[in-house]
């Protein structure tokens, strides 16, 4: 079943939290809308699943109209980024409540409660209470209450938000999976850049209401749209220039050619991600580099992170360096190098981040 | 020294001994006057003369059995009333952001603060003959003031703001997480309302009745305002303990009054017992909402 969100927009008071925002997402996907805090993510989660009404804008799952239903008739499982279990009830009357509403017959409850506790590995927890559980758990718990009925898309808010860091790498891979045994059309709102683009088909990345890109994780990652996707998605070091001749330039330093012809003369924004910087002893001469010194020297997880220092520009700059090749340098605080980019994006239009 | 009066050791904070156990004698010694001599005199009075009498003086005086049915007739009915009426209001307060807001809560109080006698007068002035609907309450045969409608009005003002202060706090420390979420699974409001809402609260709301009835059954001032104080007919326990002890039946006064404290003991160990439960429930949903993640 499809989600399409057609021109949605909300505002709450004088704060614009959606402006004329559409989307679609495929029958069967899992998709990810990610996004600093205030970017209106949750927003749009929340009118998907009608918990929140637009003021302007359609959505529709499938063919039908569903604006002006309200959140019970959907048929919608939602997943709370606290959960929001009944903590009176155990595990098991958590996960039938959306039955017995509908008024299931006892025999049929008990069949579907049983087969979704399998589902979410929980078999043999029934009886006990949310608070006996583990974040992890309840958050499984959560899911299956939220898939019990049948609902036609799966809405999760943060779903792993309040987990930490170990718990949260599995259950999300265990999402991934989950998600191809059951195929069904999931959306889920997430701030942490990793979980999105590990776990969903189809990325949505949003800011101040509006979106920015939408895509595969790789297409992201390979083509971001603009300054702001390049900068969000983080581990980047900035340059801002002048297009002269065709190259943007800093100085004398040649950052390299825009994607889109500028005019001569136009400010111009060049990204160059960390691990796309290349540190050198010497230089010889071959294309443009910047002279600095070497200020911090952290070694991390995979490779060296450089902290280096150009004087000529007073421009702080974030290299990774991996770990053979900082062996070749021996890199020590206080050397003087060489760093030239070895694939830049330049964006010419201005562009407020 | 310290070893010997304050167990296993002082803290270097701590008061020198001889005053913590100057102050907790003091504490002890009030106590006692002013509370446990009193409360065992009351049965030691009342059974001054034998069980016998004190069964007599209780169960055979028509007019102080008709003073404990009336008590039994209105104090449920202000209960139940109260109870309507926090349930709502707190589920306003707790849930809703309007104009007023801040006003309603502090009017809920304000039965606290008046006086219960003023209290009284105020529906006298209301339904009583001299009072703004008296002659239409007359012309139409409802009787308020003097008789047991007025009793239930008066006992229900006082209570008023109980039920509601008791489940205000905890509403709010539940929060509407997992109405939202019932919600969302496809739960009508009257399902909502049973499976999700009430149960959160039983205890506060069972809380709220406990303390609501035992205020409602001690009412004094506002009571003996409204009802005129007619023997055999308006009278409560409370207006019946007074009457018999300005009639020097003395063994009358406290066998009655030792019915009303019972009640005040029994209510003291519920009254314990369920505001553990209340606090673990509201330790509770801080717990669920806040830290989520790992126990």
């Amino acid at each position: 079943m499809s989600i399409t969100a057609q021109n949605i927009v909300k505002s709450f008071g004088a704060f614009k939290a959606l402006n004329n925002v559409s989307l679609e997402v495929g029958g069967g996907q899992l998709v990810a809308v990610l996004g600093p805090s205030g970017s209106g993510k949750s927003t749009l989660l929340r009118i998907i699943a009608g918990l929140e009404l637009p003021d302007s804008g359609t959505v529709r799952y499938q063919d039908d109209d569903v604006t002006d239903s309200h959140v019970r008739e959907r048929n919608v499982g939602f997943v709370f980024q606290h959960y929001a279990l009944f903590r009176h009830m155990n595990v098991f009357e958590n996960v039938a409540f959306g039955l017995r509403v509908r008024r299931w017959p006892n025999k049929e409850v008990e069949q579907r409660v049983n087969e979704l506790l399998q589902l979410v590995q929980l078999e043999g927890l029934g009886r006990s209470l949310p608070s006996q559980l583990s974040g992890g758990q309840r958050q499984r718990v959560a899911l299956a209450r939220a898939l019990a009925p049948q609902p036609k898309v799966l809405l999760l808010d943060e779903p792993f938000g309040a987990l930490d860091a170990k718990v949260r790498t599995e259950l999300r891979q265990w999402l991934r999976r989950l998600h191809e045994e059951i195929h069904v059309t999931s959306l889920f709102v997430t701030h942490d850049q990793e979980e999105a683009f590990e776990v969903a088909d189809q990325v949505v990345i949003m800011n101040r209401g509006q979106i920015e890109q939408v895509g595969t994780p790789g297409d992201i990652f390979e083509h971001p749209a603009n300054p702001f996707v390049m900068d969000f998605l983080g581990d980047v070091n900035v340059f801002h220039g002048r297009v002269e001749g065709g190259r943007v330039k800093l100085g004398d330093f040649d950052v390299g050619s825009p994607d889109q012809p500028g005019k001569e003369g136009q400010s111009a924004t060049a990204f160059v991600r960390s691990h796309e910087l290349e540190i050198a002893r010497s230089w010889n001469g071959r294309g443009s580099a910047l002279k600095a010194s070497v200020v911090q020297v952290n070694p991390a997880r995979g490779v060296v992170k450089v902290r280096l220092l150009a004087p000529d520009f007073g421009l702080a700059l974030n290299v990774d360096v991996g770990w053979e090749r900082f062996a070749e340098l021996r890199l020590s605080v206080g050397d003087q190098v060489y760093v030239a980019p070895r694939k830049v994006r330049v964006f010419v239009q201005d562009y407020a981040i | 020294m310290s070893e010997a009066a304050g167990g296993k050791s002082r803290r270097g904070y701590e008061d020198p001994p001889v005053v913590k156990w100057l102050l907790i004698g003091l504490a002890f010694v009030v106590m006692g006057v002013l509370v446990v001599v009193p409360l065992v005199n009351v049965f030691y009075e009342a059974f001054a003369r034998g069980v016998r009498v004190y069964w007599a003086n209780l169960f055979e005086d028509r007019d102080t059995l008709s003073a404990i049915f009336m008590t039994l007739k209105v104090a449920p009915v202000a209960v139940l009333l109260n109870l309507i009426f926090g349930l709502a209001a707190a589920w306003a307060i707790a849930r809703f952001r309007f104009r007023g807001r801040a006003l309603m809560t502090s009017l809920i109080d304000l039965p606290f603060a008046v006086s219960p006698v003023v209290a009284g007068l105020l529906f006298v002035l209301i339904f009583g003959l001299q009072g703004y609907l008296g002659p239409w309450l007359r012309e139409e045969n409802i009787k308020i003031i003097f008789a047991w409608p007025g009793l239930v009005l008066a006992t229900t003002f006082v209570t008023f703001p109980i039920v509601a202060r008791e489940l205000i706090p905890l509403m709010e420390a539940v929060g509407s997480d997992e109405e939202v979420a019932a919600v969302s699974l496809g739960a009508r409001a009257w399902q909502l309302f049973w499976r999700v809402t009430l149960p959160n609260v039983k205890w506060g709301i069972l809380y709220g009745i406990i303390l609501c009835n035992a205020r409602a059954m001690g009412e004094f001032g506002a009571v003996a305002v409204v009802s005129g104080r007619i023997t055999g007919q308006t009278d409560t326990m409370p207006l019946r303990v007074e009457k018999l002890f300005q009639e020097y039946n003395l063994p009358g006064a406290f066998a009655l009054a030792s019915l009303l404290t019972m009640l005040a003991l029994v209510t003291l160990v519920v009254k314990v017992t369920l505001e553990w439960r209340t606090r673990r429930e509201i330790e509770e949903a801080a717990r669920l909402r806040t830290q989520g993640g790992t126990i």
